[in-house]
C-alpha cells in the first residue's frame, strides 16, 4: 500500500493553533513527545500508539473511542490511578501505565 | 460538614451554564458542578492550558462558550470543575468526587443539564482502534486541535458529519468519504424547520459548499458494514440502505481505504440523576430515548428537580442555552416564591425556534428499527465485556423479559462504562423481541454514577485497618 510508504504526517492541527510548549511524557516507559494542551490520549494518537488497552474477555486491541470520558476504552494508569486519558491533560514527565487486564 | 446552597446545578455545558448564571442573577446562592476541567460541556469544550486554538471568528461554537464562560467569571456562581457527581439522594444531597476526595453538598432545588451520551449502533469490526465517535470526533478537533486520522470516513446520520467533515478539511485533513443514513429527501423535508434558524442553516450549507468544492465524496442512504484491519483501520465497506436504513440484500460493499473511521448515530440522553432520585420517565424515540418527564418549567415528577438540556430529550445546544435560562428562572421562583422579571416571554420565543430546528435533526437522527435488524450475530454490543448480540438473543431465548434480566444473564452493561456505551442499543435488541421498548425497560441506575476509582472514595488501608469484631462468647 502506498499509504505506508508516505511520510508520516503529524496528526496535529497546525493551522491557527498556538502551543505554548513541548513536554515529555512516557507511556510504559517509552518517551513520548506530547504539547501542552494535549490531553494523554491526544498526545498519545499524535506518536503513533493507537492500542491503549485490550479487552478483557475476547483479548481484541482498543484505543480511544467516545474522547468524553464515557466509554472507558482509554484507560491508562497515571499516579496509580485508572483514569481515561482523552479527559487527562499532559504534564513535563508525566508517566502513564497502560493496564493489563488482571490487574485492573 | 456538608456546604449549603439554595441550588444545585449538575453539568456544565450550555443548559449548566445558562441555568447557573439565571439563578445567581436572581440572588440565590448556587453551586455548579462540572467534571471538565472548564466549563463548556462537549459543544462548548475548552482547550486545555497551554493550547490557543486560535481566533475565535468564524467559529460560533467556541465564541458562545468563551462568552458564557466570561458570563460565568463574572456571576457569583460557585463552580467546582473537576467533580465527578458519583451519587444524588434525597433532600438533594450531591457526593462529587474531587482532587481532594469525595465532597457532599446540599440544596434546595437541583437542575439536572448533564447532556447525553453519543450511540454509535455496532457493526463488523467498530471495536477496531481508528474508529472513533462522531461526537468525539468534534472534541478531538476543536479542544485537542487533533486530526482523528489523515484520510478519515465519516459516517453515521445529522448534523455532524458535515461539521466533522468540513473541521477535518479545513485543518489540513482528508475526508475519504462521508457515509450518511439520510436521503436527500430527508434533509430537504426538514428545511422548512431549519430555516427557523437562518444563522445555523447558512453555517450548514457554507459547510457543504465547502465539501463539495474539495470533493468529498458523499455517500447517501448508506451505512459503515464492516471495518477491516486487525489492530488498525485500513479500510472499511458501504452498504446501501432502504428507508428504514436497513442494509439492501444483495449489494455488493464498495470498499474505501481510510486510516480512521468516525461515527454517529444520534445521541441518548443521560437520565442517571433523575433516575437515581426516582423521577417518572418516558420512552420518546425522536428526543433520543427515555426522558425524564417535566412540565413547562422543566420541573420534574420530584418537586424541585428541575431538568435543562439535551438530557431531557435532544434538542440541541441552542435549545438547551433557552432552556437553561428558562428553568434557572423557574429555580429562583421555586426558592423565593415570587415571579421574576419579563424576559420568560422573549425566552419562550427563542426556545420554540430553537426547538423546531433541533427537533428536526433529532428526528433525523432517531434510532430506527432497520439499524438495530442490522447488527449481525457476532457482533460485540457491549464493547466492555465483548457480549455479542448473539449471547443477548440467547438470553430473550432463554426468557429473559427485560434488559436488566438480560444484564444479569450475559454480563451486557456491567462493564466499566455501567451501560453507557451499549445501554440504548442492547434495549433496542431486546425491544424487538419482547413488543417494544417500554416493555425492555432501561438498565437500573446505581450509584456511582459515573465510573470512580474505588480506592479514592475509601482512601489507603490494608488488611490490618479492618476492624474485627471479637467473636461473641458461646
Amino acid at each position: 500500500m502506498p499509504v505506508d510508504k508516505t511520510p508520516a504526517k503529524s496528526l496535529r492541527i497546525e493551522r491557527r493553533a498556538r502551543r505554548a510548549r513541548a513536554v515529555t511524557i512516557t507511556v510504559d516507559g517509552r518517551a513520548i513527545a506530547a504539547q501542552l494542551g494535549d490531553s494523554v490520549a491526544a498526545a498519545m494518537l499524535a506518536a503513533g500508539e493507537q492500542i491503549f488497552r485490550t479487552s478483557p474477555r475476547a483479548g481484541t486491541p482498543r484505543g480511544p473511542f467516545c474522547f468524553m470520558g464515557s466509554c472507558q476504552e482509554c484507560a491508562v494508569r497515571i499516579d496509580g490511578v485508572v483514569v481515561p486519558a482523552c479527559g487527562v491533560p499532559v504534564s513535563d514527565g508525566l508517566v502513564v501505565e497502560r493496564v493489563a487486564i488482571d490487574d485492573r | 460538614m456538608t456546604a449549603r446552597f439554595e441550588a444545585i446545578v449538575i453539568g456544565g455545558g450550555p443548559a449548566g451554564m445558562a441555568a447557573s448564571v439565571t439563578i445567581a442573577a436572581a440572588g440565590h446562592s448556587v453551586l455548579l458542578v462540572d467534571e471538565a476541567a472548564a466549563p463548556g460541556g462537549q459543544v462548548y469544550r475548552a482547550t486545555f492550558p497551554g493550547l490557543d486554538a486560535g481566533p475565535v471568528q468564524g467559529d460560533a461554537d467556541r465564541r458562545l462558550g468563551d462568552a458564557w464562560r466570561a458570563r460565568l467569571r463574572g456571576s457569583a456562581v460557585q463552580v467546582a470543575s473537576e467533580h465527578v457527581v458519583w451519587e444524588v439522594g434525597e433532600g438533594f444531597r450531591v457526593s462529587a468526587l474531587g482532587s481532594n476526595g469525595s465532597v457532599s453538598w446540599r440544596a434546595r432545588a437541583l437542575v439536572a443539564a448533564t447532556g447525553t451520551t453519543e450511540r454509535v449502533v455496532p457493526f463488523k469490526g467498530w471495536t477496531t482502534p481508528g474508529v472513533f465517535g462522531l461526537a468525539g470526533a468534534t472534541v478531538m478537533l476543536k479542544a485537542q486541535m487533533t486530526l482523528p486520522g489523515q484520510n478519515v470516513v465519516v459516517a453515521g446520520v445529522g448534523p455532524l458529519l458535515a461539521a466533522v467533515a468540513y473541521k477535518i478539511v479545513t485543518s489540513g485533513g482528508r475526508v475519504a468519504a462521508i457515509v450518511d443514513l439520510s436521503s436527500a429527501s430527508d434533509w430537504l423535508g426538514r428545511l422548512p424547520a431549519m430555516a427557523t434558524r437562518p444563522d445555523l442553516l447558512a453555517r450548514g450549507l457554507m459547510w457543504m459548499a465547502r465539501l463539495l468544492r474539495a470533493g468529498v465524496p458523499f455517500h447517501r442512504r448508506s451505512t459503515i458494514s464492516a471495518v477491516h484491519g486487525a489492530a488498525r483501520v485500513e479500510a472499511v465497506d458501504i452498504v446501501p440502505v432502504d428507508g428504514d436504513r436497513r442494509p439492501i440484500p444483495g449489494r455488493q460493499p464498495i470498499s474505501m481505504p481510510c486510516d480512521a473511521l468516525v461515527i454517529g448515530h444520534g445521541l441518548v440522553p443521560q437520565t442517571d440523576v433523575t433516575g437515581l432520585l426516582g423521577a417518572l420517565h418516558r420512552f420518546e424515540v425522536a428526543r433520543g430515548g427515555w426522558i425524564a418527564e417535566r412540565d413547562g418549567n422543566f420541573e420534574t415528577t420530584i418537586p424541585g428537580l428541575f431538568i435543562a438540556g439535551d438530557g431531557g430529550g435532544i434538542f440541541g445546544a441552542a435549545a438547551a442555552t433557552a432552556q437553561g435560562e428558562l428553568a434557572g428562572h423557574a429555580v429562583s421562583r421555586h426558592l423565593s416564591g415570587h415571579s421574576t422579571a419579563g424576559e420568560i416571554g422573549r425566552l419562550r420565543r427563542q426556545l420554540r425556534r430553537a426547538q423546531r430546528f433541533g427537533g428536526a435533526m433529532a428526528e433525523l437522527m432517531a434510532l430506527r428499527d432497520g439499524q438495530v435488524d442490522a447488527i449481525t450475530a457476532d457482533c460485540v454490543v457491549c464493547r466492555c465485556e465483548d457480549v455479542t448480540r448473539a449471547e443477548i438473543d440467547a438470553a430473550v431465548d432463554a426468557g429473559a423479559t427485560d434488559v436488566n434480566q438480560m444484564k444479569a444473564w450475559t454480563r451486557c452493561g456491567m462493564g466499566p462504562c455501567q451501560g453507557r456505551s451499549c445501554g440504548d442499543v442492547a434495549a433496542a435488541i431486546v425491544g424487538l423481541r419482547v413488543g417494544g421498548r417500554v416493555v425492555a425497560g432501561k438498565f437500573t441506575v446505581r450509584p456511582p454514577i459515573r465510573p470512580l476509582p474505588i480506592g479514592k472514595l475509601t482512601g489507603r488501608f490494608d488488611y490490618a485497618d479492618i476492624p474485627i469484631p471479637k467473636p461473641a462468647p458461646l
